[in-house]
């Protein structure tokens, strides 16, 4: 009960804030700034795989939704206006980079890869003990930005995120068994690309087949 | 309940949203199915890794940075609020 009153106090007085902005209070929005710098910077990153330019996500992404505030309704969380707004410029900076390529949301859904597991062989207890913290970094950034980019922003935002499904629709304009299907790819390719190095090396025990 | 079915319901099972009959078809087929149950398990595993492993961390010096960056940027510009009479 005082977590719901607690949180229905903390979206009013966001509300307030964003009504302050709009009037062009720079103070209340360099509140908003601070609030969720850190989350859209996260999830830039996790997009861009490159910091200059999550850097100028970030900076856009805050610019452009200064800018756009009166078209914020409130009808959704501010958070949520502020993540679409931040995955639209990754994407399209993406898009940029590699203007020989189409970059969206929809991008690789029809593949088949990691759909049907292939490697089957258990991992030990604490397969992330089994290297030094730095070697792990690199590991699980490398691994996640194998993945197309609808892929990872969807992965990013359920499970880094945590996000709940509604909320990453939303935030992405897709529909609720878009983000899950796209969620279970995600999943299951970097399960199946982590394999390779945090299955024990002795076992064979990766031969199983699936029914 | 085959492995294809069962990985189709594995989102919503390892998210917990299913209940009922659903998710007793899907425990009893991870009871006999060795190669689904390890499926499962490394990527409830992988989730967890993912999440508990922040890679994009924003220094405290850079995040100090792209707050003056932006709110600067912010001053130079009109506000969000529509100046037309």
């Amino acid at each position: 009960m005082e977590t719901i009153q607690k949180k229905a106090a903390e979206d009013t007085s966001e509300l307030a804030l964003v009504q302050a902005a709009k009037q062009g209070d720079l103070e209340a929005f360099s509140q908003l700034v601070k609030q969720y710098d850190r989350n859209i910077f996260r999830i830039a990153q996790h997009i861009m795989h490159n910091e200059d330019d999550a850097q100028d996500v970030v900076q856009d992404a805050f610019f452009k939704a200064y800018r756009n505030l009166e078209q914020f309704q409130g009808n959704s969380k501010f958070y949520t206006w502020l993540v679409r707004i931040a995955v639209n410029e990754a994407l399209m900076k993406l898009r940029r980079r590699r203007s020989d390529k189409t970059v969206s949301l929809d991008e690789d859904v029809e593949t088949e890869e990691g759909t049907m597991p292939r490697e089957v062989a258990d991992w030990g207890p604490n397969p992330e003990q089994l290297f030094r913290q730095a070697e792990l970094s690199d590991i699980l950034k490398k691994t996640i930005q194998g993945l197309p980019p609808g892929f990872r922003t969807v992965f990013v935002l359920r499970d880094v995120e945590g996000l709940s499904t509604e909320e990453t629709a939303e935030m992405l304009g897709l529909s609720v068994p878009a983000v899950k299907s796209r969620l279970l790819r995600a999943r299951l390719q970097l399960r199946e690309r982590l394999a390779k190095f945090f299955k024990p090396s002795k076992g064979g025990d990766g031969q199983r087949e699936l029914h | 309940m085959n492995c294809t079915e069962f990985l189709k319901e594995l989102t919503d099972y390892l998210d917990g949203s299913i209940t009922g009959e659903v998710r007793a078809e899907l425990d009893e087929h991870l009871l006999w199915c060795h190669s689904c149950f390890v499926v499962m398990n490394t990527t409830k595993k992988t989730i967890e890794i993912y999440r508990d492993n922040q890679l994009f961390e924003l220094p405290d010096n850079l995040r100090s940075r792209l707050h003056d960056a932006i709110i600067s940027k912010c001053k130079g510009s009109k506000s969000g609020k529509k100046t037309t009479p």
